[in-house]
């Protein structure tokens, strides 16, 4: 299955995340924000990233125009857990290169629905 | 999908339990007619967190039954409603089934649905009254769960869509690929795709990162416009798409070229040899030159083969299934919350330790018998540490009494609702801490009593009023520390206990046999005994008889007492004596002669220097004194504990006014000294129960101080002059087996 890297401060959301993901056959590396990714995404090739939007040190739109800036993540899906339902956050990451979004809350359902839509 | 998401269950269930105490504690103190915003801004945060929670872990019976409670809510919130009684009654109804079904959860089993049917039929009824104009989804979050959850489900709007797809030229470039979208089109029934290759620039111009196709759909589905709004939902924003019924397409744009070739088309292959065949080769070439390319954009052909062939195997997700909620999880697995200061208490007093330790190995590092001085004195640090950390750990276990006094304001609300009786809940000192499982046991007693009170106490209004008191009758709940001991007092201002019934029932149960010799105290505490009830009918709220008793066992259980006392037409007032060795109080210190003792700051009224006109000298030798309109007695301390006091007349000394069950009294010491807080000993522990002294503690130079217990050194006083004189042998011997035991 897929190279996910989930990226979010909050640590049940984020263990959730990576916990759904693992039941579902994936492969899961975790960070806790934006730098942390970008280290690991560097280092690692990823098949999808998974980020929140807001987090301490660099958030989730500053993440998606640095890895958007490596030619190895040119096209690599990546998607938003916000929970703003409408409006600038996801106008912001769309223009950032974000993929979509996945709103919060979501059942792993959602969430395993959602990401099938950009892996193979 | 078989997730299995228990680890978040448990939170869950006790963040919406915590959730549904504060609904429960809000709606209380909602007025009809007037009701506060906040209190419903937070029933609804409340309401909301349940919702979310259950939706997003699968409970969709909970979060079914909480979004009727929510739109209510939202109504009243809105201000389309305003909030009944009855409005009321019922949510408090829902946050008692709520609490049912997670309590039910929390213990693995399966929730009862009748409950939530009747209440989900009311809540319908309510929500029929108002207009209907509101707008119950006022969030988008639970829109979207919403959404998710009505897939397939509403009739189509006609048979399947036509969709125009024109993607913005970057959109490989953010991730998003037109093959997969295409798949999820046509996972929801028969897909005919119409590449257009007409904008595909020459090959030498050709970029891999840029998309220059664009799509003509047809999908045969009874799935909702929504659904398919959903699949586009990331890439609506920035591109061109059209989405038309098959039906409203042909009205309305006939002439269509793009519609009437999908009409034609059957194979995609067809298409291909229909496209200008120089485009086709064109994009094959592009194709063999540019693997990136193909993987990205998908040749037409790519596109044909796998669409039309419908072979495509994306695994549909199965609905997760609320089965597994249902597994057995042991229950003795529960967490508490612990305030961060404790924590930081902890963390601090970790420092401490740490700095202590580098100061020993610093000491050890090249030790002479010169250092052996401050060895001792590192030594004894570390071991002060160590204690202090014990009592702080202990601390944790500590919680205000309020978790368990917060759940009365229902019952007295409820109960007396229901025997049509007027009543009102006092509840003081709510912050008194108790431990945990203290609290936990001590719970079910209270609850007895506080019945008991609502039942058997308080009479009806229209009686009350007969006998002038006032209509509502008040029931008191107070919690304070008493020297070592948590004290929690349940009183009411009802008929009190009838001393004729109790003993008539007292003698035909061969309890007593007359009533001589024997004091009020001991006929009120026969209510303890098995079986007694005075209750000639029984009700279901009380008088079966098997409470009292139990009620007692429990206390005693933990080492605790009750005790009545009662006057008839004026109430009773129940008090539980709780031991609490692990404590920290607010202590007092004093100082009479060369002794520094400590009296638990909540008992102290007030102190002062007495006038000598104030006092009055009382025929038998004792002294009282005139304050705020009583007489107090004056109670030596030197004398009680038969020690040399530096005063030499009451105006030398200080008068500490403290309470004593209900009563005052003035203790008179030399001097008053710091106030700190101290950590209670525990003198049986260390030593053994010696009247006068609750416990005992360490202060800040090592020295032992002991606490004192007010109830016991009245005791003692009147005791008889000898057992004085053992009792202060005593007292001196154990000072002395403190010193080497509590001392370092």
């Amino acid at each position: 299955m897929a190279r996910i890297l989930a990226v979010d401060d909050s640590n049940s959301m984020r263990q959730m995340v990576s916990f759904t993901l693992k039941a579902a056959g994936h492969d899961v590396v975790e960070a806790v924000d934006g730098v942390e990714a970008l280290g690991k995404a560097k280092n690692d090739t990823f098949d999808l990233v998974l980020s929140d939007v807001n987090m301490p040190n660099m958030n989730g739109i500053a993440l998606i125009r640095e890895l958007r800036a490596l030619p190895s993540y040119s096209y690599t899906p990546i998607l938003l857990l916000t929970t703003e339902s409408e409006g600038e956050i996801k106008q912001e990451g769309k223009a950032a290169g974000a993929t979509g979004w996945i709103l919060k809350p979501f059942n792993p359902d959602r969430l395993l629905k959602l990401i099938k839509k950009v892996l193979d | 999908m078989d997730i299995d998401l228990e680890q978040f269950h448990r939170i869950f269930f006790e963040e919406s339990l915590e959730n549904l105490d504060s609904m429960e504690t809000h709606l209380m103190d909602l007025q009809p007619g007037s009701e506060d915003a906040e209190f419903i801004d937070d029933i609804f945060r409340s309401a909301h967190s349940i919702k979310g929670g259950s939706a997003t872990l699968g409970f969709t019976y909970i979060s079914d039954f909480t979004h009727d409670l929510e739109t209510l809510l939202d109504h009243v919130r809105m201000g389309a409603r305003s909030i009944s009684i009855a409005d009321i009654d019922l949510l408090l109804q829902s946050v008692d089934c709520l609490r049912d079904i997670f309590s039910a959860l929390v213990d693995g089993e399966e929730p009862k649905a009748e409950e939530t049917c009747r209440l989900k039929g009311l809540f319908q009824c309510a929500l029929s009254e108002d207009n209907g104009d509101v707008d119950a989804e006022s969030d988008g979050i639970a829109t979207q769960t919403d959404k998710v959850e009505s897939n397939n489900v509403e009739a189509p709007n006609g048979k399947g869509w036509i969709i125009h797809f024109s993607p913005n030229i970057d959109i490989l470039q953010s991730g998003n690929e037109p093959l997969r979208l295409f798949r999820e089109l046509d996972e929801l029934g028969e897909l005919h795709v119409k590449a257009h290759l007409d904008e595909l620039p020459q090959i030498h111009h050709c970029d891999a990162k840029e998309c220059h196709m664009k799509w003509s759909l047809r999908l045969i589905t009874d799935a909702d416009k929504e659904v398919i709004d959903d699949i586009f939902e990331w890439v609506a924003d920035d591109s061109a798409i059209e989405i038309c019924s098959i039906t409203e397409d042909k009205a309305v744009k006939p002439e269509q070229p793009d519609a009437e070739h999908i009409e034609d088309m059957r194979l995609m292959e067809s298409s291909a040899t229909s496209t200008n065949t120089s485009y086709s080769t064109q994009s094959r070439t592009k194709a063999d030159v540019n693997p990136i390319s193909l993987a990205n954009n998908g040749t037409e052909a790519e596109i044909a083969k796998t669409v039309v062939s419908n072979k495509l195997q994306t695994a549909t997700t199965p609905s997760q299934t609320q089965a597994e909620i249902i597994s057995n999880k042991s229950k003795s697995d529960v967490s508490i919350r612990v305030s961060i200061s404790k924590i930081d208490q902890l963390i601090n007093m970790v420092g401490e330790l740490v700095i202590t330790q580098s100061m020993l190995s610093q000491i050890s590092k090249d030790f002479s018998m010169a250092d052996l001085q401050k060895l001792k004195k590192g030594l004894s640090e570390l071991e002060h540490h160590t204690r202090q950390m014990q009592d702080r750990v202990m601390q944790i276990r500590m919680l205000p009494i309020n978790y368990s006094f917060s759940r009365f304001p229902r019952t007295v609300r409820d109960l007396s609702k229901r025997l049509g009786k007027k009543i009102n809940l006092l509840i003081k000192g709510e912050q008194t801490e108790l431990d945990k499982t203290v609290m936990e046991k001590i719970g079910d007693p209270m609850v007895h009593l506080v019945r008991n009170a609502i039942d058997h106490g308080i009479e009806m209004p229209d009686q009350r009023l007969k006998l002038g008191k006032p209509e509502y009758g008040t029931i008191t709940l107070n919690a304070y520390h008493l020297g070592g001991n948590v004290v929690i007092e349940i009183s009411d201002d009802g008929a009190g206990l009838n001393k004729l019934k109790i003993i008539d029932k007292a003698i035909s149960r061969g309890l007593i046999e007359s009533t001589e010799d024997v004091s009020n105290e001991q006929i009120y505490a026969m209510i303890f005994e098995p079986g007694f009830s005075t209750v000639d009918t029984i009700s279901d709220v009380s008088g079966r008889g098997v409470g009292m008793d139990v009620v007692r066992s429990n206390i005693q259980a933990l080492n605790g007492h009750i005790n009545v006392k009662s006057k008839e037409g004026e109430g009773s007032i129940f008090t539980i004596r709780l031991p609490l060795t692990l404590a920290i109080v607010d202590g007092q210190l004093l100082r009479v002669g060369g002794n520094t003792y400590i009296l638990p700051l909540v008992s102290i009224v007030e102190s002062m220097q007495v006038n000598k006109t104030m006092v009055n000298q009382v025929a038998g030798g004792g002294q009282v004194f005139h304050w705020r309109d009583e007489y107090i007695p004056i109670i030596h301390l030197s004398e009680a504990f038969g020690i040399h006091a530096d005063y030499s007349s009451v105006t030398d000394g200080i008068l500490i006014v403290v309470d004593c069950e209900h009563e005052k009294i003035g203790l008179l010491v030399d001097e008053l000294l710091d106030q700190q807080q101290v950590v209670v000993k525990s003198l049986e522990t260390n030593y053994r129960a010696v009247d006068g002294v609750s416990s005992a503690t360490i202060l800040g130079d090592g020295t032992v101080a002991l606490i004192l217990d007010i109830l016991g050194i009245v005791k003692i006083l009147h005791m008889k002059k000898a057992k004085i004189d053992t009792h202060i042998t005593n007292l001196l011997g154990m000072h002395n087996r403190l010193d080497s035991n509590l001392m370092i």
